[in-house]
């Protein structure tokens, strides 16, 4: 594309079916303690 | 609906579909497209975008700036990614929430209160320099135990499990962590499980004995400085009023080095006595640590300290700032991690976990010395959420319930808000001290983070250069 450059290739609604496995970090746990940041976490399937 | 965010930051041009994840560096024509295209129908379809009479709509309205050639070439990529599902996509999410909420969940993560005690007397704590409004306490190894027990049959088949030491000061009980990892290790082999241990610092006792043990056995260690010396002694002094920074600094390097400069942290709190803290995270990374995360202070307004409303347009400069020299240090070859704005745009959190959050009162809860259980550390004090005990395990499920009803299609502020799969609707503990309830955000740091996201997509679009 000429005007679009993409970062990312998947996307979001893709995760539906198979996401949930529940084995990730809980967000809150290692480095924050006072917010929620969920979007720099990293899906441990894709470990 | 569809939902789509337009920004420029740092001479880019991004456009976030929020629904697919979608984030996409345009050009000033392509932006301006897209901008007339959502002012005409901010629910496009590749069947309206192909209509002859969108075209001829956007050319009266971009006409002047723009030959109709590249207007209709822009808009040609549009209809592509919008027939891919990567532009004006959908909220498919919403009728999935139920299947969400519905799900049964586990317990998998503890954070143990190892002591309501401190040896330094930071002037923001929430947790009243270790007390949590309530007495002195170290946890003993009769109750930590019970809490590992309880965390283990609680369970389910999960099999990664975490334990933050956290207190007060963890160090000021170190001997019971020991004794605590050493049982969970032994655990792990019997019930087919993996703890995760974990532990937050201000590193006054930090010594090589605990340096080593926390090498061998902690997957994370938090180390709390505020940046530079001035402005950590100021807010982490000792209690007779000395400062923290000289005795830390030296002892937190020498860990992160220890650690090859992995699976650390050192945590900052900013507050409005310091609003330059870009300068603060900058000085930490001159220090030589590569894994830095700096917290905006969460205070009531009448706490000195405390972050106003008026200090955003500061904060966003200061962010900004911060964003665009990581990216000079990441392109010279000096690179550091900023934990907020570290963001997985490829492989990140599926949307169970973006729809259901931090998951405190359900998978994540706190431990009391005594053995009280609460949603998390930040509620910990406070008996209307006092869930039950390590003995007896959760009496209160109702908390448990509130909690998982709790998601960003439960808070109004998030139905519209682009970040909503980043923060998951943000902490519940903040919106409950600032709007007595769960389900309402924090807006100040709802601003905050909207910033954060804005710059650390930023930086991706500069580094994919």
């Amino acid at each position: 594309m000429k005007h679009v450059k993409t970062l990312n290739t998947q996307t979001l609604n893709h995760t539906v079916k198979k996401g949930g496995c529940g084995e990730c970090q809980t967000s809150c746990q290692s480095a924050c303690k006072t917010s929620c940041t969920v979007g720099n976490q990293v899906c441990e399937q894709k470990k | 609906m569809a939902l789509i965010h337009q920004y420029r930051n740092n001479g880019y041009h991004i456009v976030l579909d929020v629904y697919s994840g979608a984030v996409h560096v345009v050009d000033r024509l392509c932006y301006d497209v897209i901008r007339g295209l959502r002012e005409q129908n901010e629910d496009q379809t590749a069947e309206s975008l192909a209509d002859p009479r969108t075209a001829e709509e956007l050319l009266r309205f971009l006409g002047q700036a723009y030959s109709s050639e590249d207007i209709l070439d822009a808009l040609c990529e549009v209809r592509e990614l919008t027939e891919a599902g990567r532009l004006f996509t959908r909220d498919v999410y919403e009728p999935y929430i139920d299947e969400v909420k519905k799900r049964k969940t586990v317990v998998k993560a503890l954070c143990l209160h190892i002591a309501h005690d401190c040896n330094l007397a930071c002037r923001y704590c929430f947790a009243e320099e270790g007390e949590y409004h309530g007495r002195r306490a170290l946890m003993s190894y009769e109750v930590g135990k019970k809490a590992l027990d309880f965390l283990i049959a609680n369970s389910g088949n999960r099999r990664n499990l975490e334990v933050d030491f956290f207190g007060g000061e963890p160090l000021m009980n170190w001997q019971v962590v020991k004794d605590l990892v050493a049982y969970g290790r032994e655990q792990e082999a019997l019930h087919g499980k993996h703890f995760r241990f974990t532990v937050t610092t201000n590193g006054v006792l930090l010594n090589d004995e605990i340096q080593d043990f926390i090498n061998a056995e902690m997957d994370n260690v938090v180390l709390s400085l505020d940046g530079r010396k001035e402005v950590n002694d100021r807010m982490r002094p000792f209690r007779n009023g000395k400062g923290s920074y000289d005795l830390i600094v030296p002892k937190y390097r020498r860990l992160a080095d220890s650690r090859n400069q992995e699976r650390y942290y050192v945590r900052g709190t900013f507050t409005r006595d310091n609003l330059d803290f870009s300068e603060d995270v900058l000085h930490m990374a001159d220090l030589g640590f590569r894994q830095i995360s700096m917290e905006p202070v969460v205070g009531q307004e009448t706490d000195p300290y405390a972050i106003r409303s008026e200090d955003l347009p500061r904060i966003f400069e200061e962010y900004d700032k911060l964003a665009r020299i990581m990216v000079e240090r990441e392109r010279s070859g000096k690179g550091f991690q900023f934990f907020h704005f570290m963001i997985d745009l490829e492989g990140g959190p599926c949307v169970a976990k973006r729809l259901s959050g931090c998951g405190s009162g359900t998978e994540y809860l706190a431990v009391t010395p005594w053995g009280d259980l609460y949603p998390c550390h930040q509620f910990v004090g406070d008996e209307k959420f006092l869930m039950g005990n390590v003995d007896e395990g959760v009496k209160r499920p109702e908390i448990a319930d509130a909690f998982r009803e709790c998601s960003v299609y439960s808070k109004e502020k998030c139905r519209n808000c682009f970040a909503k799969f980043y923060c998951s609707g943000g902490c519940m503990a903040n919106s409950y001290h600032f709007h007595g309830t769960i389900h309402d955000a924090y807006e100040i740091g709802c601003e905050m983070q909207r910033k954060r996201i804005e710059c650390a997509i930023m930086m991706k679009a500069a580094l994919a250069e």
